[in-house]
Protein backbone atom coordinates (compact mmCIF):
# COMPACT_ATOMS: atom_id res chain seq x y z
CA UNK A 1 0.00 0.00 0.00
CA UNK A 2 1.23 3.58 -0.79
CA UNK A 3 0.97 6.23 2.07
CA UNK A 4 -0.13 8.38 0.00
CA UNK A 5 -3.43 6.36 -0.64
CA UNK A 6 -4.59 7.29 3.23
CA UNK A 7 -2.79 11.02 2.90
CA UNK A 8 -5.07 11.74 0.01
CA UNK A 9 -8.24 9.96 2.15
CA UNK A 10 -7.48 12.26 4.62
CA UNK A 11 -6.59 15.37 2.63
CA UNK A 12 -10.26 14.85 0.80
CA UNK A 13 -12.38 14.50 4.13
CA UNK A 14 -10.52 17.37 5.40
CA UNK A 15 -11.78 19.11 2.29
CA UNK A 16 -15.02 17.89 2.65
CA UNK A 17 -15.19 19.00 6.39
CA UNK A 18 -14.21 22.32 5.58
CA UNK A 19 -16.83 22.67 3.06
CA UNK A 20 -19.24 21.48 5.57
CA UNK A 21 -18.47 24.19 7.68
CA UNK A 22 -18.43 26.61 5.67
CA UNK A 23 -21.97 25.91 3.57
CA UNK A 24 -23.79 24.98 6.52
CA UNK A 25 -25.67 26.90 9.06
CA UNK A 26 -27.38 24.54 11.62
CA UNK A 27 -25.23 24.73 14.78
CA UNK A 28 -24.99 20.79 15.14
CA UNK A 29 -24.61 20.11 11.65
CA UNK A 30 -21.22 22.51 11.90
CA UNK A 31 -20.19 20.40 15.20
CA UNK A 32 -20.27 17.28 12.93
CA UNK A 33 -18.39 18.84 10.18
CA UNK A 34 -15.52 19.37 12.35
CA UNK A 35 -15.78 16.06 13.62
CA UNK A 36 -15.08 15.15 9.78
CA UNK A 37 -12.21 17.40 10.28
CA UNK A 38 -10.51 15.83 12.81
CA UNK A 39 -11.15 12.29 11.82
CA UNK A 40 -9.00 13.26 8.55
CA UNK A 41 -6.19 14.52 10.58
CA UNK A 42 -6.39 11.15 12.92
CA UNK A 43 -6.06 9.15 10.10
CA UNK A 44 -3.01 11.37 8.42
CA UNK A 45 -1.77 10.70 11.90
CA UNK A 46 -2.07 6.88 12.20
CA UNK A 47 -0.64 6.79 8.78
CA UNK A 48 2.17 8.23 9.46
CA UNK A 49 2.93 6.45 13.05
CA UNK A 50 2.43 3.27 10.68
CA UNK A 51 4.97 4.71 8.39
CA UNK A 52 7.93 5.01 11.34
CA UNK A 53 6.26 2.23 13.13
CA UNK A 54 8.25 0.26 10.23
CA UNK A 55 11.46 1.59 10.04
CA UNK A 56 11.89 1.91 14.31
CA UNK A 57 9.11 -0.04 16.09
CA UNK A 58 9.42 1.41 19.24
CA UNK A 59 7.60 4.59 18.16
CA UNK A 60 4.30 4.83 18.83
CA UNK A 61 3.76 8.83 18.71
CA UNK A 62 1.53 8.74 15.82
CA UNK A 63 -1.14 6.83 17.58
CA UNK A 64 -0.61 8.11 20.33
CA UNK A 65 -1.46 11.22 18.76
CA UNK A 66 -4.35 9.81 17.44
CA UNK A 67 -5.95 9.04 20.90
CA UNK A 68 -5.42 12.35 22.29
CA UNK A 69 -6.97 13.82 19.24
CA UNK A 70 -9.99 11.66 20.12
CA UNK A 71 -10.30 12.54 23.90
CA UNK A 72 -10.02 16.12 22.86
CA UNK A 73 -12.90 15.66 20.08
CA UNK A 74 -15.09 13.91 22.51
CA UNK A 75 -14.33 17.26 25.28
CA UNK A 76 -14.74 19.36 21.85
CA UNK A 77 -18.42 18.13 21.28
CA UNK A 78 -19.27 17.93 24.89
CA UNK A 79 -18.78 21.57 25.25
CA UNK A 80 -20.21 22.18 21.68
CA UNK A 81 -23.50 21.00 22.11
CA UNK A 82 -23.65 22.39 25.53
CA UNK A 83 -23.32 25.90 24.19
CA UNK A 84 -25.62 24.83 21.40
CA UNK A 85 -27.97 24.00 23.64
CA UNK A 86 -27.46 27.65 25.59
CA UNK A 87 -28.53 29.22 22.21
CA UNK A 88 -31.83 27.33 21.25
CA UNK A 89 -33.07 28.09 24.87
CA UNK A 90 -32.07 31.75 25.04
CA UNK A 91 -33.23 32.57 21.16
CA UNK A 92 -35.34 29.10 20.40
CA UNK A 93 -33.09 28.37 16.78
CA UNK A 94 -29.40 27.04 16.57
CA UNK A 95 -29.19 29.16 13.10
CA UNK A 96 -25.31 30.45 13.25
CA UNK A 97 -26.94 33.66 11.34
CA UNK A 98 -29.22 34.38 13.73
CA UNK A 99 -26.54 34.45 16.50
CA UNK A 100 -24.60 38.17 15.23
CA UNK A 101 -24.90 40.28 18.60
CA UNK A 102 -21.38 41.06 18.32
CA UNK A 103 -21.84 42.30 14.75
CA UNK A 104 -21.09 45.88 15.04
CA UNK B 1 2.22 -11.48 -0.25
CA UNK B 2 0.98 -10.33 -3.03
CA UNK B 3 -1.97 -12.11 -2.79
CA UNK B 4 -2.67 -9.95 0.92
CA UNK B 5 -1.57 -7.15 -0.70
CA UNK B 6 -3.87 -6.87 -3.38
CA UNK B 7 -6.35 -7.40 -0.72
CA UNK B 8 -5.56 -4.79 1.25
CA UNK B 9 -5.93 -1.85 -1.64
CA UNK B 10 -9.33 -3.81 -3.01
CA UNK B 11 -10.12 -2.76 1.06
CA UNK B 12 -9.10 0.48 0.93
CA UNK B 13 -10.43 1.24 -1.99
CA UNK B 14 -14.04 0.36 -1.13
CA UNK B 15 -13.60 1.50 2.33
CA UNK B 16 -12.49 4.66 1.01
CA UNK B 17 -15.08 5.11 -1.67
CA UNK B 18 -18.02 4.74 1.01
CA UNK B 19 -16.34 7.18 3.42
CA UNK B 20 -16.43 9.49 0.59
CA UNK B 21 -19.75 9.20 -0.42
CA UNK B 22 -20.97 9.12 3.71
CA UNK B 23 -18.87 12.28 4.29
CA UNK B 24 -20.33 14.13 0.82
CA UNK B 25 -23.67 13.22 2.61
CA UNK B 26 -22.96 14.24 6.00
CA UNK B 27 -22.07 17.82 4.22
CA UNK B 28 -25.08 17.96 1.90
CA UNK B 29 -28.10 15.94 3.47
CA UNK B 30 -31.59 17.73 3.74
CA UNK B 31 -32.34 15.63 7.03
CA UNK B 32 -30.53 16.22 10.29
CA UNK B 33 -31.13 13.12 11.54
CA UNK B 34 -30.15 11.09 8.20
CA UNK B 35 -26.82 13.56 8.07
CA UNK B 36 -25.74 12.10 11.88
CA UNK B 37 -26.31 8.42 10.36
CA UNK B 38 -24.17 9.04 7.51
CA UNK B 39 -21.74 10.42 9.94
CA UNK B 40 -21.68 6.70 11.77
CA UNK B 41 -20.97 5.42 8.22
CA UNK B 42 -17.65 7.77 8.15
CA UNK B 43 -16.92 7.22 11.55
CA UNK B 44 -17.00 3.18 11.08
CA UNK B 45 -15.34 3.73 7.81
CA UNK B 46 -12.32 5.52 9.38
CA UNK B 47 -12.08 2.80 12.03
CA UNK B 48 -11.51 -0.24 9.67
CA UNK B 49 -8.83 1.94 7.96
CA UNK B 50 -7.39 2.05 11.41
CA UNK B 51 -7.18 -1.78 11.36
CA UNK B 52 -5.97 -1.95 7.80
CA UNK B 53 -3.08 0.17 9.11
CA UNK B 54 -2.42 -2.35 12.04
CA UNK B 55 -3.57 -0.13 14.51
CA UNK B 56 -5.90 -1.93 16.78
CA UNK B 57 -6.14 0.07 19.81
CA UNK B 58 -6.77 3.28 17.67
CA UNK B 59 -9.59 1.64 16.02
CA UNK B 60 -11.15 0.33 19.12
CA UNK B 61 -10.80 3.56 20.66
CA UNK B 62 -12.62 4.92 17.77
CA UNK B 63 -15.41 2.77 17.52
CA UNK B 64 -15.80 3.07 21.39
CA UNK B 65 -15.79 6.86 21.64
CA UNK B 66 -17.05 8.41 18.73
CA UNK B 67 -19.78 5.21 17.28
CA UNK B 68 -20.71 5.06 21.36
CA UNK B 69 -20.15 8.25 22.66
CA UNK B 70 -20.56 11.11 20.34
CA UNK B 71 -22.65 10.10 17.86
CA UNK B 72 -25.32 9.24 21.05
CA UNK B 73 -24.32 12.98 21.83
CA UNK B 74 -25.02 14.40 18.33
CA UNK B 75 -28.84 12.22 18.56
CA UNK B 76 -29.08 14.01 21.88
CA UNK B 77 -28.39 17.56 20.54
CA UNK B 78 -30.68 17.17 17.44
CA UNK B 79 -33.43 15.54 19.22
CA UNK B 80 -32.93 18.76 21.79
CA UNK B 81 -32.87 21.28 19.64
CA UNK B 82 -35.86 20.26 17.45
CA UNK B 83 -39.55 19.46 17.95
CA UNK B 84 -39.82 17.17 14.84
CA UNK B 85 -38.14 15.35 12.68
CA UNK B 86 -37.79 15.10 8.86
CA UNK B 87 -35.98 17.53 6.57
CA UNK B 88 -35.71 21.21 6.58
CA UNK B 89 -35.33 23.27 4.27
CA UNK B 90 -33.04 25.82 6.72
CA UNK B 91 -30.15 23.94 7.00
CA UNK B 92 -28.09 25.40 4.45
CA UNK B 93 -26.55 29.13 3.69
CA UNK B 94 -27.21 30.83 0.33
CA UNK B 95 -26.12 28.88 -2.62
CA UNK B 96 -23.78 31.78 -3.22
CA UNK B 97 -21.94 31.07 -0.01
CA UNK B 98 -22.12 27.46 -0.60
CA UNK B 99 -20.57 28.17 -4.52
CA UNK B 100 -17.60 29.96 -2.25
CA UNK B 101 -17.30 27.08 0.15
CA UNK B 102 -16.94 24.42 -2.54
CA UNK B 103 -14.40 26.86 -4.45
CA UNK B 104 -12.31 26.97 -0.99
CA UNK B 105 -12.96 23.17 -0.98
CA UNK B 106 -12.18 21.99 -4.10
CA UNK B 107 -8.39 24.69 -4.23
CA UNK B 108 -7.48 23.14 -0.58
CA UNK B 109 -7.90 19.93 -2.05
CA UNK B 110 -5.75 20.84 -5.19
CA UNK B 111 -2.95 22.02 -3.15
CA UNK B 112 -2.99 19.59 -0.64
CA UNK B 113 -2.91 16.73 -3.49
CA UNK B 114 -0.34 18.83 -4.93
CA UNK B 115 1.68 18.93 -1.98
CA UNK B 116 1.12 15.03 -0.72
CA UNK B 117 2.08 13.88 -4.64
CA UNK B 118 4.98 16.16 -4.45
CA UNK B 119 6.24 15.03 -0.88
CA UNK B 120 5.51 11.31 -0.95
CA UNK B 121 5.08 10.12 -4.45
CA UNK B 122 4.85 6.56 -4.60
CA UNK B 123 6.30 5.70 -1.26
CA UNK B 124 5.37 2.38 0.13
CA UNK B 125 4.60 1.11 3.83
CA UNK B 126 6.91 -1.78 3.60
CA UNK B 127 5.17 -4.74 5.63
CA UNK B 128 3.03 -2.97 8.34
CA UNK B 129 4.14 -4.26 11.64
CA UNK B 130 0.97 -4.97 14.09
CA UNK B 131 1.23 -2.22 16.97
CA UNK B 132 -0.01 -3.68 19.56
CA UNK B 133 -1.74 -2.51 22.79
CA UNK B 134 1.02 -2.89 25.39
CA UNK B 135 3.35 -0.93 22.58
CA UNK B 136 1.10 1.71 22.67
CA UNK B 137 0.49 1.88 26.51
CA UNK B 138 3.90 2.17 27.61
CA UNK B 139 4.87 4.55 25.07
CA UNK B 140 1.30 6.73 26.88
CA UNK B 141 2.81 5.95 29.94
CA UNK B 142 6.19 6.82 29.72
CA UNK B 143 7.27 9.52 27.09
CA UNK B 144 3.87 11.09 26.79
CA UNK B 145 2.77 10.41 30.75
CA UNK B 146 2.18 14.43 31.02
CA UNK B 147 0.27 14.87 28.27
CA UNK B 148 -1.66 12.06 29.34
CA UNK B 149 -2.54 13.70 32.82
CA UNK B 150 -2.97 17.27 31.16
CA UNK B 151 -5.73 15.67 28.68
CA UNK B 152 -7.28 13.90 31.61
CA UNK B 153 -7.94 17.49 33.40
CA UNK B 154 -9.02 18.79 30.46
CA UNK B 155 -11.40 16.35 29.83
CA UNK B 156 -12.65 16.72 33.58
CA UNK B 157 -12.66 20.57 32.67
CA UNK B 158 -14.83 20.24 30.05
CA UNK B 159 -17.05 17.64 31.68
CA UNK B 160 -17.72 20.25 34.55
CA UNK B 161 -17.99 23.16 31.92
CA UNK B 162 -20.74 21.01 29.61
CA UNK B 163 -22.89 20.34 32.69
CA UNK B 164 -22.28 24.16 34.44
CA UNK B 165 -23.61 25.61 30.67
CA UNK B 166 -26.54 23.05 30.07
CA UNK B 167 -27.75 22.97 33.86
CA UNK B 168 -31.17 24.50 33.67
CA UNK B 169 -31.43 26.99 36.92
Amino acid sequence: MLVNQFLFLGAILFCIGVYGVLARRNAVLVLMSIELILNSVNINLVAFGAMWHVTDPSNLSGQVFALFVIAIAAAEVGVGLAIVLMIYRNRQSIDINDVDLMKG
Amino acid sequence: MLALLVAQNIAFYIIAALIVVGAIRVVTCKNLMHAALYLVLVLAGVAAQYILLAAEFVAITQVLVYLGAIIVLFLFGIMLTRAKTGTDDNLNNSRGARGVAAIIGVLLAGVMGYALWDGFGKREFGDLLVQRTAEVSDSIFSTYLLPFEVISVLLLAALIGAIVLARRD
